[in-house]
């Protein structure tokens, strides 16, 4: 039996919560599944969390893990929390800017910028 | 590296998604090996992984007795690949603008923009069941982010 590899890390900065991807690419239904448990257990422990996903590692993703944002940020927002995205690679800005992803996540340029933008508590 | 050359090649997969991991590697090796930027590679893997995805959830709906036939054909101008599942078919102009209104907070429905935002060329087979997609070496493709809805 393959061994489960740890697809997030999480660390926390001041407020926020900061869950970065590990993968470089994520493509499979399997894969986004994976993240999509590992991200929403995250969320559920934490109601109003200030949750801060950072893709410095991705270089490449399927629009099944658009879905998959979508997903966790209802959850977030339902649970009166906040989210913002961050580290985007150029090549995978062009798919958020193409499907206008741009205009429903608060992308920042990285980790500080993001922690900074959220408001006090 | 291999020697750069034209290559053609035909092959049937099974209808998973894990399952276009190798023919994904073949494709994306034959356009380095003719010179295709990095630019280039990432938008062909896209579409390729977008249509193939289609073929396998939506076309064949995961049965496994179904195959996906990829046809692929690389030269140092383009790569031209064909996808046929053994689905029904569907009408691509039947699906909705995912950036549109609600559509846009909806997790699904951004694969065919995403293919046909980073292909020249997307046509479809009169049944629906088969789409051929071309993209030239390093020719831009025009901002397509504020088309309107079709």
């Amino acid at each position: 039996m393959a061994a489960i590899q740890p697809r997030i890390s999480v660390e926390y900065k001041d407020e926020a919560t900061v869950v970065a991807f590990t993968d470089e690419k994520i493509l499979e239904e399997m894969d986004v599944r994976a993240l999509r448990e590992a991200v929403e257990s995250v969320v559920e422990q934490a109601p109003g969390i200030h949750l801060v996903l950072d893709f410095r590692h991705v270089r490449f993703l399927s629009s099944a893990v658009l879905g998959l944002l979508i997903r966790i940020s209802k959850r977030v927002y339902e649970q009166e929390g906040e989210l913002r995205l961050c580290n985007i690679h150029p090549g995978i800005h062009e798919v958020f800017k193409i499907t206008r992803l741009t205009n429903v996540f608060e992308i920042h340029e990285d980790v500080e910028s993001a922690t900074r933008s959220f408001p006090e508590h | 590296m291999a020697a750069e050359s034209p290559v053609r090649c035909s092959l049937t997969v099974e209808s998973e998604p894990s399952a276009l991991r190798r023919p994904c590697r073949q494709i994306l090796s034959a356009l380095e090996a003719n010179g295709f930027g990095q630019d280039d590679l990432f938008a062909v893997h896209l579409a390729l992984e977008e249509a193939f995805l289609n073929a396998v959830k939506h076309g064949n709906k995961m049965d496994p007795a179904k195959r996906v036939r990829i046809d692929y054909a690389v030269d140092r101008e383009k790569v031209e690949i064909c996808l046929t599942d053994e689905g029904e078919g569907f009408d691509p102009g039947s699906i909705p603008d995912p950036r549109v209104g609600d559509n846009l907070y909806r997790p699904e429905g951004r694969g065919l923009l995403l293919i046909g935002s980073y292909m020249h060329t997307v046509e479809y087979n009169r049944q629906g069941n088969s789409v051929r997609m071309v993209r030239y070496k390093d020719r831009p493709i025009p901002d397509r982010s504020h088309v309107p809805a079709t």
